[in-house]
């Protein structure tokens, strides 16, 4: 296949400044390059946003601790929410599909390169204006102020009456500039995937990553968008001095919500179907099987895409909508378990009989298995509106998304991590600090999320700094503390493992897994151009054809 | 390594994928279909629910003339679009510059009439909730049309110039989608403003 190399003499001249090099980065165009900008930018918040988390959960380890006042911990439970959903999840998954995705359909780029990196720059900056709000908050009269309103910044909060500065303006433009970064990139995963792929390559035998990335770019254009229609309208009240959310001139705080949910819903699948990618590529070369039901997986996805636009208001059973609304919302919400539950019984059919090996990659997918089943579970425990009117706004629904978020989609990010850090860097993470990395990882999750579903039931409000004495939640509390405190230890292992194995790893090779996909095809890492010439598929592992000329998938397809 | 184009990339016969131009613009008018149906259910959401006046039966008046100079633009830009396939670039020039008079004048009937509403009616975004939401649906599409008329007058330029052939007609189509769109989204908010909500 596309194994010969293009050399490039001139631009592979060795010892170059560092500020060519630097140049090179910040203007470049490349897909690849682009890619690791996002996860880069990704983690860093990351840290930023795991930090934040462990500051709460030391002000909470027991009752009336005084670590950080009220006023910091609204702050921080902010600074938190925004941070991880727009820019730690949406740019490290979009650095994977942008990574990834041309070089699974065998392109040579993204279809706008300049619109990526464009892209890019502009999510990079809503990160950084968000940060920066702690400076310019209160246009630098005193102390710093970050966003305090919550990450649903529910009206009126957010009414300048009672959000007075800049904050709530900085968080305003910070998401925004990152919708419009989304939008910009889902444009491109789609146009790319539509008219950029290999000869041969039909939609039906696009590997199943191109496919779940192009529902859920699908998704992004019009889910992410009405939350920028709502941002603009919020710009408005607070500037033009407008009444969409202003309850005194005959506006509705409720139409905030629905706007804000008809985002914030969806956006969980956004989030979920670019991991379910990974574990649909992970799953079966480490069961050495192809993918059980290839176009139920197809179905189903596109099945979620659809139901999961349906179900926003299930986050406003308690505000109190007529029956007719709650009847709808929860059972679209129970609906979207069955496709769910389609691809989870795919993944253990892909599983069943195979010849399963147990790498760190594989670990952390069958991790994703167990945990995603349990949120998904919870969740439709919280779809029942009469359930939900008990436990909304408790630390049950914090345990239940936190365990779709960490438990879901972080372990399937680090399977993406562990399985092609090879293709990306040339080097493989080391095994045994993966394992280590593996089961810290998981001991820390169940110790805090599990535990979290306790005190909710027991009645303990979520967003609060504080908690009296005896109730029942101190031990809890601690224990939540601890699990954190033990993946903090685990994330750390992490990064010493990307870090030393960048210079200390095993040398790669082009496909250290035995996999089947185009990827695996080129050199690791990928020269910049991807392909020397643009291969030709016949089926939907090209890479087992080659591999087994005798018995190619192309006979069965 | 990044500015390295291979120039030895070449379909092969027989497979043929749409235009990524066309994708894209048909991505982007979903996107933006979405801000604009936020826009309207607000608008429709809070009608008559202004706390006081002035209401839109009392201050609006139904623009057809300069609807019908928009609408009738959709056509004068297909048609500039099917000359410059054919080659005709001195024929094509006339019609886009048409399309853009048309939409210049769309543009100054929008003006026209929000300088009457704030001068004569007192009418300003922050005077009640049909100002918010008329003032943010109207502007929000002007501000659509603002932009494609800056695109239509740099191809205009290139036109001009003589840089624009047949050779671009993919991209006149692309810019021509848009142009539809933007279009398309007035007679929804015409329908909505002006029929259903007077």
């Amino acid at each position: 296949m596309s194994t010969e190399v293009i050399p490039i003499e001139a631009l592979q001249a060795a010892g170059k400044p560092w500020t060519e090099t630097l140049h090179e980065w910040v203007t470049t165009v490349d897909h690849k390059r682009l890619g690791l900008l996002y996860i880069v930018l990704a983690l860093l918040f990351l840290v930023v946003g795991g930090v934040e988390a462990l500051i709460m959960r030391i002000q909470l380890v027991h009752a009336h601790n005084t670590f950080v006042s009220p006023q910091v911990f609204n702050r921080l439970f902010t600074m938190h929410g925004t941070t991880m959903i727009f820019f730690v999840a949406m740019p490290i998954l979009f650095g994977f599909a942008n990574y990834l995705v041309p070089l699974m359909i065998g392109a040579r780029d993204m279809a706008f390169p300049r619109l990526n990196a464009f892209s890019f720059w502009l999510s990079a900056l809503g990160g950084l204006l968000l940060y920066f709000s702690l400076l310019g908050g209160s246009g630098l009269y005193g102390a710093g102020n970050a966003p305090d309103v919550g990450w649903w910044a529910y009206a009126p909060l957010t009414a300048k009456a009672f959000s007075p500065g800049h904050s709530s303006d900085y968080w305003t433009i910070a998401v925004m500039l990152s919708g419009f970064g989304s939008v910009g990139t889902a444009i491109n995963i789609i146009a790319t995937i539509l008219s950029m792929r290999c000869p041969g390559m039909h939609l039906g035998r696009m590997p199943l990553l191109a496919w779940l990335n192009l529902v859920m770019s699908g998704m992004v254009l019009i889910t992410v968008t009405p939350l920028t229609a709502a941002q603009l309208m919020l710009l408005v009240d607070r500037y033009l001095g407008g009444h969409f959310f202003d309850t005194q001139a005959g506006g509705s705080a409720v139409l905030w919500m629905h706007f804000f949910w008809i985002f914030g819903h969806p956006e969980v699948y956004v989030l979920i179907l670019p991991c379910f990618a990974f574990i649909s590529e992970i799953v079966p070369v480490f069961s050495r099987k192809p993918i059980f039901g290839y176009p139920v997986m197809v179905g189903a996805t596109i099945c979620i895409g659809f139901v999961s636009m349906s179900v926003w208001a299930h986050h406003m059973f308690t505000i109190g909508m007529n029956s007719y609304a709650n009847s709808f919302f929860t059972i679209t919400t129970m609906a979207v378990g069955i496709p769910t539950g389609i691809k989870i019984f795919n993944w253990l059919g892909t599983m069943w009989g195979g010849r399963i090996q147990f790498k760190t990659p594989m670990l952390f997918c069958v991790g994703f298995l167990f945990q995603f089943l349990i949120a998904g579970l919870t969740g439709i425990m919280l779809a029942s509106a009469p359930f939900d009117w008990q436990l909304g706004n408790s630390y049950f629904v914090v345990a239940h998304f936190h365990y779709v978020i960490v438990g879901g989609i972080l372990f399937a990010l680090f399977a993406a991590f562990y399985y092609w850090y090879p293709k990306i860097t040339g080097r493989m993470l080391s095994e045994s600090l993966g394992k280590l990395h593996f089961w810290l990882f998981v001991i820390g999750f169940h110790a805090t999320f599990d535990t979290m579903h306790i005190p909710g039931i027991l009645g303990m409000p979520r967003r609060i700094y504080t908690y009296e004495p005896g109730r029942g939640w101190d031990a809890l509390n601690l224990v939540v503390s601890v699990g954190t405190a033990i993946q903090a230890i685990a994330i750390l292992i992490f990064v010493w493992n990307l870090i030393s194995s960048y210079w200390k790893g095993a040398r790669a090779g082009n496909d250290p897994w035995d996999a089947w996909t185009l990827e695996w095809s080129v050199a690791s890492p990928p020269p910049a151009y991807n392909f020397a010439s643009i291969p030709a598929v016949a089926s939907r592992r090209p890479l087992w054809d080659l591999k087994h000329p005798e018995d190619p998938d192309s006979l069965y397809e | 390594m990044s500015a390295v184009t291979n120039p030895l990339v070449r379909q092969p016969a027989g497979w043929i994928l749409p235009d990524r131009g066309k994708v894209a613009m048909a991505c982007l008018i979903v996107a933006e279909s979405a801000i604009f149906t936020i826009f309207v259910v607000a608008y429709l959401y809070y009608l008559g629910k202004s706390v006081a006046g002035p209401t839109p039966s009392q201050v609006l008046q139904t623009p057809i003339f300069y609807s019908a100079c928009l609408l009738f633009s959709s056509f004068t830009i297909h048609r500039a679009g099917n000359l410059l396939q054919r080659g005709r670039r001195d024929r094509f020039l006339a019609w886009w510059v048409l399309t853009i008079v048309l939409g210049g004048l769309f543009l100054y009937g929008t003006g026209q009439e929000w300088h009457r509403l704030i001068y004569e009616h007192g009418l300003t975004i922050s005077t009640n909730l049909f100002g918010t939401t008329y003032y943010s649906l109207v502007g929000l599409h002007a501000s659509h049309l603002v932009a494609g008329l800056t695109m239509l007058m740099i191809v205009l330029y290139f036109g001009v110039t003589g840089r624009v052939t047949e050779d671009h007609s993919p991209r006149i189509e692309v810019l021509s989608m848009y142009w539809h769109f933007v279009d398309a989204v007035w007679v929804v908010v015409f329908i909505i403003v002006y029929v259903i909500g007077r």
